[in-house]
């Protein structure tokens, strides 16, 4: 008896499920080429390729600013005096052996760079994304007596040290990234790519 | 027999009639008149604070009107934005006059809904049976914050630029997807021409649709419940003989002369801001924006516009990234739950006790606070501040169910008070 009584399961329920069925996929499927048409374009991509930056004419302890994909990347010529205080802040530091942020493997250490005079950053704070600005002044007299120089962010008063190393007790997460890049000669370092040409 | 002056109106008169029959045959013209004007039935004794749905009504047809119109010289990209905006201000005949419109008409159209909202606030609008219409509502306010944020970048000013940098590496904030998201936000590794170009197809086209859509839905699901009133009692529960609500007069001709004065009465403090104060020093239009935008320097001290800085004070409020995105949607959100919240059976403020008055103006104070404090430079004192009003502010929502249960309130009468 149990074998023979119906499921209630017709042909038309079957015909229901597989139009809706299909019709989803379908619909699904076209939302694709809509949803894709928002990512970053060839011609985005295109010219967010890597730039080419002469370095030789920059002066020690001064900071030159580039554009790569729209964003300002901070190249610091660090004197010595500049150099010598990355050992001695540590204490003030949120991350300073950068291990929760984002850089290359090569500039995984404590002056955060290939080579320890050139910084290589891109100048867009952690937190919001402003751009912080450079204050190398030591002890100035806005950001305390304890300030060795570095980058100030003007939105939410975020700090880093002369390696972008991100304070303690600031909205910042994260150490300023370092982009990937490589020296092509002894004085040019090419942004965007470690591997690469531009 | 020669007609009379009499017969011709006589004459005219049917053939009126004639043709509203041929219309009604085909269309529910009378019906719909009847339904949501002429036979729509809202409490007499409405108080001012009834009278900013109709200036919001108002400012959204200003906002589409001289919209169209600055679309019409507008140009969405970075190369020509900021030009094109300048062109309207100088060399288009009354550019000036429609820019300021519509500038000072999207901080008018904040000012307005708050106060609309905070009228619900004050007579329990969003209490059974009209939790939808409060629900679509906040559905409105997000629609209105969005196409707000979407219509900042188009000037393509510094501020604008780095606004909108601000707030879509928010989305950045999202574990695991948050920087795929924001690229796909932006179309871009950066604010670029790309993400000017799709924030204009948004503000122009996308957002305005969502938003006339959804005041069509609010102010249908609110003629089928009815308007509450300052009492907060149900005025359809007491019928004349003729079926009508006793305590109800009609939407037309009654409101919509009263409200012809409201909105006149807006007009004028509003023209006076266009004319006198179009940047309302600073903080309608922010002067960082009066520089186009530059990718390389941020400005001095970065603030969301007014309308935005409640919020933007919760996001700095917290040490954590993550956090702080967190409790800014959290803040933005919970308003939406509201109906299910406030577990006092009582509507209006004027029949519920010191409790919740209490509660109310204490989350006034630190809305109002917020908005202050995100627009300050992030001092210490600033800080500290933020942090105390944001917990006032969440306080007020997430301790709602329990002491507005143990609400003592007044006896509410069983007809409207005048």
């Amino acid at each position: 008896m149990a074998e023979n009584e119906s499921t209630g399961f017709t042909r038309r329920h079957f015909l229901t499920v597989a139009t809706l069925v299909t019709g989803g996929a379908g619909a699904i499927a076209t939302a694709v080429p809509f949803v894709s048409s928002f990512k970053p374009s060839a011609r985005a991509q295109a010219l967010g390729a890597p730039v080419e930056v002469d370095v030789s004419k920059l002066e020690s302890g001064a900071l030159l600013k580039v554009e790569w994909r729209g964003r300002p990347i901070y190249i610091l010529n660090r004197t010595e005096e500049m150099l010598g205080t990355l050992g001695k802040d540590v204490a003030l530091l949120k991350d300073p052996a950068s291990e929760k942020s984002v850089q290359p493997s090569y500039a995984t250490n404590e002056h955060r760079s290939i080579r320890p005079a050139f910084l290589v950053l891109e100048g867009v704070c952690t937190h919001l994304g402003c751009a912080p600005m450079p204050r190398f002044e030591v002890a100035a007299a806005d950001l305390g007596a304890e300030w060795p120089g570095g980058f100030y962010c003007p939105c939410h008063g975020s700090k880093f040290d002369l390696a972008g190393r991100v304070f303690d007790g600031v909205p910042a997460p994260t150490n300023l990234t370092v982009p990937p890049y490589r020296y092509v000669n002894d004085n040019t370092i090419l942004i965007g790519s470690d591997t690469g040409n531009s | 027999m020669a007609s009379t002056e009499a017969d011709v109106f006589d004459r005219l008169g049917r053939g009126f009639r004639a043709l509203g029959a041929w219309i009604d045959d085909r269309f529910p013209m009378t019906k719909l008149i009847k339904e949501h004007a002429t036979e729509y039935y809202a409490s007499k004794n409405f108080n001012v604070w009834y009278g900013f749905g109709i200036i919001a009504t108002f400012v959204l047809v200003l906002q589409l009107v001289t919209g169209i119109f600055l679309t019409m010289n507008y140009k969405p990209s970075a190369d020509d934005a900021f030009a094109s905006v300048e062109y309207i201000m100088r060399d288009v005949d009354w550019g000036w006059l429609i820019r300021y419109l519509h500038s000072t008409g999207a901080s008018a159209f904040f000012i307005v809904v708050y106060l609309h909202m905070f009228r619900g606030l004050l007579y329990g609008s969003y209490k059974k049976p009209r939790e939808l219409v409060w629900i679509i509502g906040m559905f409105i306010y997000l629609c209105l914050m969005a196409e707000a944020f979407f219509g900042y970048l188009l000037p393509w000013g510094n501020m604008s630029y780095w606004g909108a940098q601000v707030i879509v590496s928010l989305f950045g904030a999202v574990p695991f997807i948050g920087n795929d998201l924001a690229e796909w936000i932006r179309g871009d590794f950066y604010i670029s021409d790309i993400t000017l170009n799709r924030f204009f197809a948004f503000h122009v086209i996308a957002v305005p649709l969502m938003l006339v859509l959804l005041v069509v839905v609010h102010i249908m699901a609110l003629h089928e419940v009815g308007s509450n009133n300052p009492d907060g009692i149900e005025i359809k529960e007491h019928k004349g003989p003729n079926g009508k609500p006793i305590d109800g007069v009609a939407f037309h001709p009654y409101h919509t002369s009263k409200d012809l004065v409201i909105v006149i009465v807006f007009l004028i403090l509003f023209s006076a801001v266009v004319f006198f104060a179009p940047d309302m020093g600073g903080y309608f239009l922010e002067h960082a924006n009066f520089e186009p935008a530059n990718p390389l320097q941020t400005p001095e001290h970065i603030a969301p516009v007014w309308y935005f800085t409640p919020f933007y004070a919760m996001l700095r409020a917290v040490p954590n990234k993550l956090l702080g995105v967190f409790l800014m949607g959290a803040g933005v959100l919970l308003p939406f739950f509201l109906p299910w919240l406030d577990r006092c059976r009582v509507k209006s403020i004027r029949y519920r006790s010191w409790i919740y008055k209490l509660a109310l103006g204490l989350f006034a104070v630190s809305f109002i606070a917020l908005g202050y404090l995100g627009l300050q430079f992030p001092s210490d004192p600033v800080v500290f501040f933020c942090r105390v009003f944001t917990t006032l502010y969440f306080a007020f929502f997430l301790l709602m169910p329990f002491y507005t249960r143990i609400e003592k309130t007044k006896p509410v009468p069983t007809r409207v008070t005048p």
